[in-house]
């Protein structure tokens, strides 16, 4: 048998692939925000992480204090985080559109630093625990392996906004409006868009997807302070790797690169917080522009 | 900003150590030194050592962005990693404190050369990106890797004695070869500012295609300056070592690229002194916050954001532009 060969248990196989797919539908929904606002609005939006903490964050909030349930706040948590995302794009960073896009990561990396530290200061270093859905308790015994239903849930989720998204922005009038702000504001502006709410609620939208995966992540992952910086310097590296150019390329990078990250978590452990970088500095090496990049 | 890059051409420029430079600069200079020579007998040593390290840094780091137009979000792992090396050469080889020093920034250069060569092939906020997920490489090796220590890092790394001969234990007698350390970085970083070499950094900085048509391989700039930033910033972080006798894996962690960033922009990007006051006062009010946790990120944080959204140009470079000239 195959598994014979490679050495490793099945049961450990698949569930290191499910866990790769987990976190790679987490890159792929992060890189999908982070490609849509860095389209329309040149910005690299280094606050992403913090704000995928504040969506995990603002769920377990409305738990905690208000008793609000999972499935609400997976719908609620991303909307107030979007808004406050949005007020962020309208009093600070529409201020930077006409300078260097340098300073747009530096004002958004000193936001990521100013909403990660409150948060630090309000609730500790300790994570918080969220309680599985309890309709997603239990699991699936497929016989190879031990398919947990909230993990199942997630990679679907996870994959259906994910190409909904893709669907909105290629299939769509509002989309087709978004691809032309890509391209070209000034003209889409003369042909009577309102270019700078657009640019509000792309950002808006960005934002949350953002919170949408820290929502999606509470239940896997501990709810903490710090969340949110490890995860989008990964996802920094997925970009590189895919290119931003495409959401598909966004998409497929992102979970391709959770499944490769969590097949060397089973083969060679030690390299698995660093594999995705190595293949960062090879895509760099061999194809600059990423692998679904246009120059 | 080209305006004022032209001033400092017209002011500097030739082989001689000082040849050419206005006598306000040259006062100004001589006060500086004198300042810093008095300086451990006024204020507690072991803070004004650490803020020369950290200004060194800065300084390196900001002859990249300031003057290489490229923004470096990782310098940490250059930083960090010669700490590692030289606190680890140190204690367990017994190598004297300049060798260590330079073994330290030795390391700087060659992961400078390995990660610059791969990050020059991409431009303005990839490049930030890339420096950024390598740096956090370096910081997972760190963890990791059986010679840095994991959490604790590498403590009590003796001072040692200066070329076998002179012991640094004493505050003081360290304080001088940091400053000697400082001076010199300094030096470089004045020197190669002020080259033709800087000229043509600038000129990159300011219109790369043009400077690729008048024959420039912009390519081989970038990367030289990109080594010889990391070489400084490693030369900085080696020095810390003797500092605090201690490598950990602060000195590679992402904020310690952060804070090397709000320096250069606190201070002003593309000035001489810029980094050198930013150090001041970020160490400053890392002293004094150091007791309220997380405040400190939070300050950090705020501080970033005022200045990019009101005060680009920092604090050296309002100044500059009050005296009109350059600083």
């Amino acid at each position: 048998m195959l598994f014979d060969l490679l050495g490793v248990p099945p049961q450990a196989l698949f569930a290191q692939l499910l866990l790769g797919l987990i976190n790679g539908s987490f890159y792929a929904l992060l890189s999908l925000g982070l490609a849509l606002i860095f389209g329309m609005l040149n910005i690299i939006n280094f606050a992403h992480g913090a704000l995928y903490m504040m969506g995990a964050f603002v769920a377990w909030m409305m738990l905690h204090y208000l008793g609000i349930p999972f499935w609400p706040a997976l719908i609620l948590s991303p909307i107030i985080v979007a808004a406050f995302g949005m007020v962020l794009e309208r009093t600070m960073l529409a201020r930077l559109y006409h300078l260097d896009h340098l300073y747009g990561l530096l004002l958004t990396f000193g936001l990521a630093l100013l909403i990660e530290g409150l948060f630090r200061q309000l609730y500790g270093v300790s994570g918080r625990v969220y309680p599985t859905p309890d309709i997603l308790r239990g699991g699936q015994n497929l016989g190879f392996m031990f398919l947990p239903n909230y993990r199942a849930f997630v990679v679907v989720a996870a994959l259906v906004v994910c190409f909904g998204v893709w669907y909105f922005i290629e299939r769509t009038r509002i989309g087709s409006y978004l691809r032309a702000g890509t391209e070209n504001p000034e003209l889409l502006q003369a042909f009577g868009v309102n270019v700078p709410r657009m640019i509000t609620l792309t950002y808006g939208l960005g934002v949350a997807l953002a919170a949408f995966t820290g929502v999606l992540a509470a239940p896997i992952y501990q709810v903490h302070p710090l969340m949110g910086f490890h995860i989008i310097i990964i996802v920094f590296a997925v970009v590189v790797v895919g290119g931003l150019g495409s959401m598909l390329g966004a998409i497929v990078t992102g979970l391709m690169l959770g499944v490769v990250e969590g097949f060397t978590r089973l083969f060679y452990p030690e390299a698995s917080a660093t594999v995705i970088f190595i293949i960062m500095a090879i895509v760099l090496l061999l194809r600059p522009q990423g692998l679904f990049g246009r120059r | 900003m080209a305006e004022r890059d032209m001033n400092i051409s017209d002011v500097s420029g030739g082989s001689a150590l000082l040849q050419g430079v206005e006598r306000g600069y040259v006062i100004f200079g001589i006060v500086a030194i004198l300042v810093l020579l008095v300086a451990p007998f006024v204020i507690y040593p072991v803070f004004v050592m650490k803020v020369m390290c950290f200004a060194l840094f800065a300084l390196a780091f900001n002859l990249l962005l300031g003057y290489g137009g490229l923004l470096s979000f990782g310098h940490a792992a250059y930083y960090g990693s010669a700490a590692y090396i030289t606190a680890h050469t140190v204690k367990e080889w017994g190598l004297t404190p300049e060798l260590g020093l330079i073994l330290g920034a030795l390391t700087g250069a060659f992961l400078g050369l390995v990660f610059g060569w791969l990050a020059i092939r991409q431009a303005g906020i990839y490049f930030a990106m890339v420096t950024l997920a390598f740096a956090q490489m370096i910081y997972f090796f760190a963890l990791q890797a059986p010679f840095t220590g994991g959490e604790d890092g590498i403590q009590a790394v003796p001072r040692g004695e200066l070329f076998g001969v002179i012991s640094l234990r004493p505050d003081l007698t360290l304080y001088y070869f940091i400053l000697v350390i400082f001076l010199f970085g300094f030096y470089v970083v004045f020197r190669t500012v002020h080259s033709p070499f800087g000229q043509v950094l600038k000129a990159i900085r300011e219109n790369e295609q043009r400077a690729i048509s008048l024959g420039y391989r912009t390519d081989h700039y970038k990367l030289a300056t990109f080594v010889l930033s990391a070489t400084l910033s490693g030369l900085a972080g080696a020095a810390t070592v003797f500092v605090f006798q201690l490598a950990s894996l602060t000195y590679v962690h992402w904020q310690t690229s952060g804070e090397v960033v709000l320096m250069s922009l606190l201070g002003g990007m593309g000035t001489l002194l810029g980094p050198i006051v930013g150090a001041i006062l970020v160490v400053t009010l890392q002293t004094y916050l150091a007791p309220f946790g997380a405040w400190i990120t939070i300050i950090l944080g705020a501080i970033f954001v005022v200045c990019v959204l009101t005060f680009r140009e920092g604090i050296v470079g309002v100044v500059q532009k009050y005296l009109k000239k350059p600083l």
